[in-house]
């Protein structure tokens, strides 16, 4: 009986994440045309990409837009957190609201975003405009883009992030807090020397999860670009995840796409590791 | 499920709302898609059947909204249902479409297939009903060789059925050409660019006196427009030779074209926006440009895009250079639909000469029905949203003595790449003295 009550997950995980994983392992060593022919490449696929400019195009876009969205992001959802644990009125409401952003669907985040960075009609351009700045073009000049997109991200997860923080917060015993009072500790120093330590585990999951999510972008810098999967006229912000779908599904070199996702795979595994290791040093050392 | 969306327990539980779906439509379905699109259930007897035409392509696109209506009232038995997939052909509706063909569900029962396209569709028979089964062989009759040839496969199969073809012309706005102090009036405007270079000269004179509108919307449309001129003279081949051999370094037609890009963007007359996308369109309706490339189904797409209020602003004057055959699109049956029958009964209906006709009349397309062409209603037809120029003394006449360009079965891809680079060296993005390179290194990428 208990293997029939878990057995939904493993059906499910069997059939949308082994298969597709075994499967794209096994066709990555192929040459495989999706309207032609299919021919075994060996480890073809993966040389060629490591020599591929544009997929090392596509590294540098996704972990420079995970770099300039995750760090603001992770420095709001931590304010936002703390500000959120004090005692006020309607607090469920607002602590609730912070969530928002989140419930409302990618295609009409990125429809409003689209229209605010819009070079010729937008809201950014025409604001920055008062100070006397040139209209950027949002989506031909690179480092702008990646700030485009980046504000996209965080207007959808800081909330999310923010309130796992505030849930961490939460598990922390007040009479540390108290202790630290008694002792004369400022409110700021027991931010820094109670809630941050403390807050270690939760830290890592949100910095896990923020990894995966940073590391595999997809939908907002595809809506950026009229749901073109190039990424600007010279991918600019071409993602990993974008330029798998573009080898994929419109170039249908589906081996090529494969071995790509399996990179792909491997560069989350790195990045996991490497932010595991720097948010583990955390408060932790002294 | 290599589109990993953000967060793992999101896409978990996603993926379980999704295969919940999947279960839930399993056990309700059970009979074939029929959604009565507004039809009276009350005679219900026979179910009608819905036949799903799947378009693409910006502003008013195939015209089709007037002749389905009327279809529609006409068949109560079979009720077409226009699915407007996308604005772009080649990024967008071609790979997908070529995705749903060849898994053997997902396309509809009618689809319309630009002459990108034509190269790799011809390619494949297995995709296609065969139209010779149906009785429209004897539509032969009602095409030039070439867009017949066109939709006929190597083995005989009769795929497609021509729509429109290209035809050349451009589009300005007269009020701003009033504005710049140049003639507005459609003839002596074409006397102003008997070349391209005159084209340029106009440009900087129209631009040293208007400062907020650009003179052209982008490079890539005039690109096209030149390239098929060009591609005239050149063998009637753009990107690859009749054998599917990559040309684009050899044939002078792209360079040309390319310098011609070059030239326009250096000299500041383009808005440097991509055609088909949605900041193009936006600048259409607000007035960001004052030409535009018009094949003769632009025409739809300008006054789509602009809307009603800019109806007498627009005009259309002969284009540089002379003549072209930029685009035009079939309508094929996909062997997948359940009602082959039926779809060919509504793909016969849309391409005939008097929907062609009518099409031309309200929207633009140039009919590729030869029929239609000779139509007197079509020779003498205006265009009222284009201050009522005479679309058919323009387009009709020459529509009879277009020239067929040959595009390889990988054109779509490639065109891509290279409207990217002819995009990227006007936004900024590659330097004009590196684009061609580039544009030839991507274009061998893009084919490869």
């Amino acid at each position: 009986m208990p293997y029939v009550l878990v057995s939904p997950y493993f059906l499910l995980f069997a059939a949308f994440g082994l298969f597709p994983l075994v499967f794209t392992l096994y066709y990555s060593l192929y040459d495989y045309d999706l309207a032609g022919t299919t021919e075994w490449a060996g480890l073809g696929n993966y040389a060629e990409l490591l020599t591929d400019e544009d997929f090392w195009n596509a590294v540098v876009n996704t972990v420079g837009m995970f770099f300039l969205a995750t760090v603001p992001q992770m420095l709001l959802a931590l304010m936002l957190a703390n500000a959120l644990n004090k005692r006020f009125r309607f607090r469920l409401a607002i602590r609730m609201s912070v969530l928002l952003p989140l419930v409302t669907s990618v295609v009409a985040v990125a429809v409003v975003f689209t229209q605010l960075y819009a070079r010729d009609w937008g809201l950014v351009n025409w604001v920055l405009g008062w100070f006397g700045v040139d209209p950027t073009n949002w989506r031909a000049e690179r480092v702008p883009s990646w700030i485009a997109i980046a504000t996209m991200v965080d207007w959808r997860w800081t909330g999310y992030n923010a309130i796992i923080f505030l849930a961490g917060m939460q598990t922390i015993p007040r009479d540390l807090y108290e202790a630290a009072a008694i002792d004369g500790a400022s409110r700021r120093r027991q931010f820094w020397q109670i809630t941050l330590p403390m807050l270690r585990p939760t830290m890592i999951f949100v910095v896990l999860n923020s990894t995966i999510g940073g590391l595999t972008l997809f939908s907002e810098p595809t809506t950026f670009y009229n749901g073109n999967v190039d990424g600007g006229s010279q991918g600019q912000f071409q993602t990993v995840a974008m330029f798998i779908v573009k080898q994929g599904f419109r170039e249908f070199d589906y081996g090529y796409a494969a071995a790509a996702a399996w990179l792909l795979f491997l560069l989350i595994l790195i990045g996991a590791l490497v932010n595991f290791l720097f948010v583990r040093r955390i408060g932790g050392s002294k | 499920m290599m589109i990993s969306k953000r967060r793992g327990p999101l896409a978990a539980a996603s993926a379980l709302a999704a295969a919940a779906l999947a279960v839930a439509s399993c056990s309700s379905g059970g009979g074939t898609s029929s959604n009565a699109s507004g039809a009276p259930a009350s005679s219900a007897a026979a179910e009608p059947v819905t036949i799903r035409v799947q378009t693409f392509g910006s502003g008013s696109n195939f015209g089709y909204k007037k002749a389905i209506e009327k279809w529609n009232a006409e068949h109560k038995d079979i009720q077409i249902k226009e699915e407007h997939l996308t604005d772009q052909f080649e990024q967008q509706y071609w790979p997908q479409m070529i995705q749903w063909l060849q898994a053997g569900n997902g396309a509809g029962d009618v689809v319309g297939i630009d002459e990108g396209g034509m190269g790799l569709a011809k390619a494949h028979p297995e995709w296609w009903a065969d139209l010779k089964e149906y009785g429209l062989e004897s539509r032969k009759a009602d095409y030039p060789a070439w867009k017949w040839e066109n939709g006929v496969t190597a083995d005989g199969k009769i795929f497609g059925l021509g729509t429109d073809i290209g035809g050349m012309s451009l589009c300005y706005r007269a009020d701003l050409f009033k504005k710049a102090g140049l003639p507005s009036e459609r003839d002596k405007v074409s006397a102003l660019w008997p070349t391209w270079d005159d084209f340029i000269k106009v440009g900087q004179q129209f631009q040293s006196k208007v400062k907020d509108t650009k003179f052209t919307d982008g490079t890539n449309t005039l690109y096209q427009v030149y390239l098929y001129q060009e591609a005239a003279k050149n063998g009637n081949v753009t990107y690859f030779d009749k054998d599917n051999n990559l040309i684009v370094d050899k044939n002078p037609a792209v360079k040309n074209a390319f310098d011609f890009a070059s030239k326009m963007s250096q000299a500041g007359l383009t808005a440097k926006l991509r055609n088909f996308t949605d900041e193009w369109a936006t600048g259409t309706q607000k007035g960001s440009f004052a030409t535009v490339g018009c094949p003769s189904w632009m025409l739809g797409v300008v006054s789509g895009n602009a809307g009603d209020d800019a109806k007498g602003k627009w005009d259309v004057a002969s284009v540089p250079g002379g003549g072209g055959n930029w685009g035009g699109s079939w309508l094929a049956v996909p062997k997948q639909s359940k009602h082959p029958k039926e779809a060919a009964m509504v793909a016969d209906y849309l391409t005939n000469a008097e929907t062609e006709a009518s099409i031309f009349s309200t929207f633009g397309n140039m009919p590729s029905n030869t029929k239609a062409q000779q139509d007197p209603a079509v020779q003498g037809a205006k265009n009222e949203f284009f201050n009522d120029a005479p679309i058919g003394e323009i387009f009709a006449k020459s529509a009879a003595s277009l020239q067929p360009v040959f595009l390889g079965v990988k054109h779509a891809q490639v065109k891509n790449a290279i409207e990217s680079v002819v995009q990227g060296m006007d936004d900024g993005s590659v330097a004009y003295d590196k684009a061609w390179q580039q544009l030839v290194d991507d274009a061998v990428k893009a084919a490869g």
